[in-house]
């Protein structure tokens, strides 16, 4: 009785919605807080930085932002950020599919420490980097004060994004499906674009556009090792850092407001791709 | 529409109550300040100094005008902890790596314009420029000119995002005037350094990190962070060059500050609070400090010997207004522009 009213209430609540469009009380106060929460920390500053940056007026955000130096530094920060992007998309979802597939010992190990770049702070990151990769490094790799340090320090701060992002959805796949494609005849390349990587599609491009905002935010692990020299290894961080150094709080935003609108255009054509990548498999 | 009514007040309802926490905070931490303890100094400070000021701290306390009185500390870099107070940051007294990061808190009205007309003509600690060398210094440098010498690796801190990488490229540029060299020469000069220049670090601390890591053969840097390095057993030697620059730190009372900051200031320029800044590096602002030993200076019975030619700021760069319209405008400044080039060169 208690049962039946319950299902049928709960049934009338789902209902409603799809029939007015509206919303009910308790989804009402979730879309609030949402929106209440996304304004308090992204929508605000966000619009707070295009603010700052159109203060000073079109002529100085001009100047700023075709500034020969912060130009360099922009195409250093966008190109890294996909060519590590990409490198990601193809070593994150191999160790994704060993840490889910494959058993191995110390297994459970690698899967733990896969999410140290998250947890390290940044500059011990870089300090980390620098005396590994440094000119004393054991290995005898130096790659100090080069274009590689900056890939490098891109590539060790966001390595866990695809990995984490993919292995949830790979562990969820119905193995039976591969086995029905296998046995139609389907080869296993076929197998993999057909089946498996359309359905991984979503979670790679998730993967992929956290990947890029972060490598193009980067700045702690970097520092120590890239040598910020213009036209070279200068990103960025380190131009808009110069900017507010002096006082320039309009300039720093101008370039900020530039690399937001290329991060949103990269972020909704990661999307995109993977959209029609679906939509093929 | 009765949905739509409920949605829109369930909006306004989350907003309010977020809004009247937010009242609630306000209301909290100002009845705590107004009636918070008036013996407490907030001390904002760039990062070098904090041993120092700790030190000359606990020697304070030891005095009747000291005791009792608490300190609430921030330490970070010059210029984020300048424009940190210029936001709203709590501070009673200021110590910064350059002028020019009080003389923002004098446009905003925090610091009295007159905060420079002391004895020390506001400087609160000083250090002069030095060049840190590999232990044995194996490449020989001595001089200037021997940075300028090919194949010789520099990291210096970044001019453009440390204030206080500052004093290195005016050093290096005021060194050619002072040896009777025009400023085209000087321009020359700083243009063959940047050159050498194979790190620009972001801060004075990530240079001697970065040097200390292996990169370059002569860091440029401060002596006072040469002589802490030494006592926390870094090994490396540091040169003090014929000609340099006195690098002068401000100190200064805020308008609004509680009463002691002032006299906490007497006290960091007595010959007490003057003797714990030798004893960690800097050099005394004022005549005649009895500091005994100074552990980690290259000779530390006599760790400040003189310096043949000392550039200053007011005597060979006018002022650091002038001097940061000159070399480090964004756009324009010499030292900019040098920098910009040497990175397109190579």
């Amino acid at each position: 009785m208690t049962a039946s009213t319950l299902t049928r209430g709960r049934s009338a609540l789902s209902r409603r919605p799809a029939r007015e469009g509206g919303l009910t009380w308790v989804s009402g106060l979730g879309l609030g807080i949402t929106m209440l929460w996304f304004s308090l920390l992204v929508l605000i500053p966000l619009a707070a930085v295009v603010a700052t940056a159109a203060a000073g007026g079109w002529d100085q955000f001009w100047t700023t932002v075709t500034n020969e130096q912060t130009l360099a530094a922009i195409r250093l920060t966008l190109g890294g950020a996909v060519l590590v992007t990409m490198l990601n998309v193809v070593m994150g979802t191999a160790i994704a599919w060993v840490l889910v597939r494959d058993r191995f010992w110390g297994k459970s190990v690698l899967d733990v420490l896969i999410d140290i770049p998250f947890a390290l702070p940044t500059v011990v990151a870089g300090l980390v980097l620098l005396s590994l990769y440094g000119a004393q490094g054991p290995l005898g790799v130096d790659v100090a004060n080069t274009r590689a340090a900056v890939f490098l320090a891109f590539a060790f701060v966001t390595l866990p994004f695809v990995v984490r992002t993919v292995q949830p959805v790979l562990a969820e796949l119905d193995r039976d499906v591969e086995e029905a494609a296998a046995s139609l005849g389907a080869s296993r390349i076929t197998t993999f674009r057909r089946i498996i990587l359309p359905a991984l599609a979503p979670a790679i491009a998730a993967g992929a556009a956290l990947s890029f905002a972060r490598a193009v935010s980067e700045y702690g692990s970097l520092v120590l090792l890239s040598g910020n020299l213009p036209f070279q290894t200068e990103v960025t961080s380190v131009r808009i850092l110069s900017s507010i150094e002096n006082d320039n709080r309009a300039g720093a935003a101008a370039v900020a407001t530039v690399l937001l609108l290329i991060s949103l255009l990269v972020i909704i054509a990661i999307d995109l791709l993977q959209r029609r990548l679906v939509r093929r498999g | 529409m009765n949905h739509r009514l409920r949605a829109s007040l369930a909006v306004l309802l989350a907003g309010l109550v977020v809004l009247s926490a937010c009242g609630d905070d306000d209301d909290a931490s100002s009845s705590e300040s107004s009636g918070g303890e008036p013996e407490t100094i907030h001390l904002v400070g760039f990062a070098v100094p904090e041993a120092a000021n700790k030190a000359i701290a606990d020697e304070w306390a030891k005095t009747d005008d000291g005791k009792d009185v608490e300190f609430v500390t921030s330490y970070g870099a010059s210029g984020d902890q300048s424009r940190a107070v210029a936001d709203g940051l709590e501070a009673d007294y200021v110590h910064f790596s350059v002028a020019s990061d009080v003389t923002r808190l004098v446009d905003e009205g925090l610091v009295a314009e007159d905060w420079d007309q002391n004895e020390t003509n506001g400087v609160v600690s000083s250090s002069i420029v030095v060049f840190a060398v590999r232990k044995g210094n194996p490449k020989n440098i001595e001089t200037w000119d021997d940075l300028v010498e090919p194949g010789v690796q520099i990291v210096t801190p970044n001019p453009a995002s440390s204030g206080a990488a500052r004093w290195n490229a005016l050093a290096a540029y005021g060194q050619v005037i002072e040896g009777g060299g025009t400023e085209a020469e000087a321009e020359e000069y700083l243009t063959k350094f940047f050159g050498n220049v194979v790190a620009l670090p972001g801060s004075g601390r990530d240079a001697t990190t970065a040097f200390l890591g292996g990169t370059g053969d002569v860091l440029m840097a401060y002596e006072n962070e040469a002589i802490l390095a030494h006592q926390n057993g870094e090994e490396f030697d540091y040169i003090i060059p014929e000609t340099t620059m006195l690098i002068e730190n401000p100190g200064a009372v805020l308008e609004e500050a509680t009463p002691k900051a002032s006299a906490w200031l007497d006290f960091v320029l007595s010959e007490d609070g003057q003797k714990q800044f030798a004893l960690k590096g800097f050099r005394p602002v004022i005549e005649g400090v009895e500091y005994g030993e100074v552990e980690g200076a290259n000779d530390p019975s006599n760790p400040y010997p003189p310096v043949t030619n000392l550039l200053t700021v007011a005597d060979d760069f006018e002022s650091w207004d002038a001097l940061s319209e000159k070399f480090f405008d964004e756009e324009n400044g010499i030292v900019t522009k040098i920098i910009a080039a040497s990175g397109k060169a190579s």
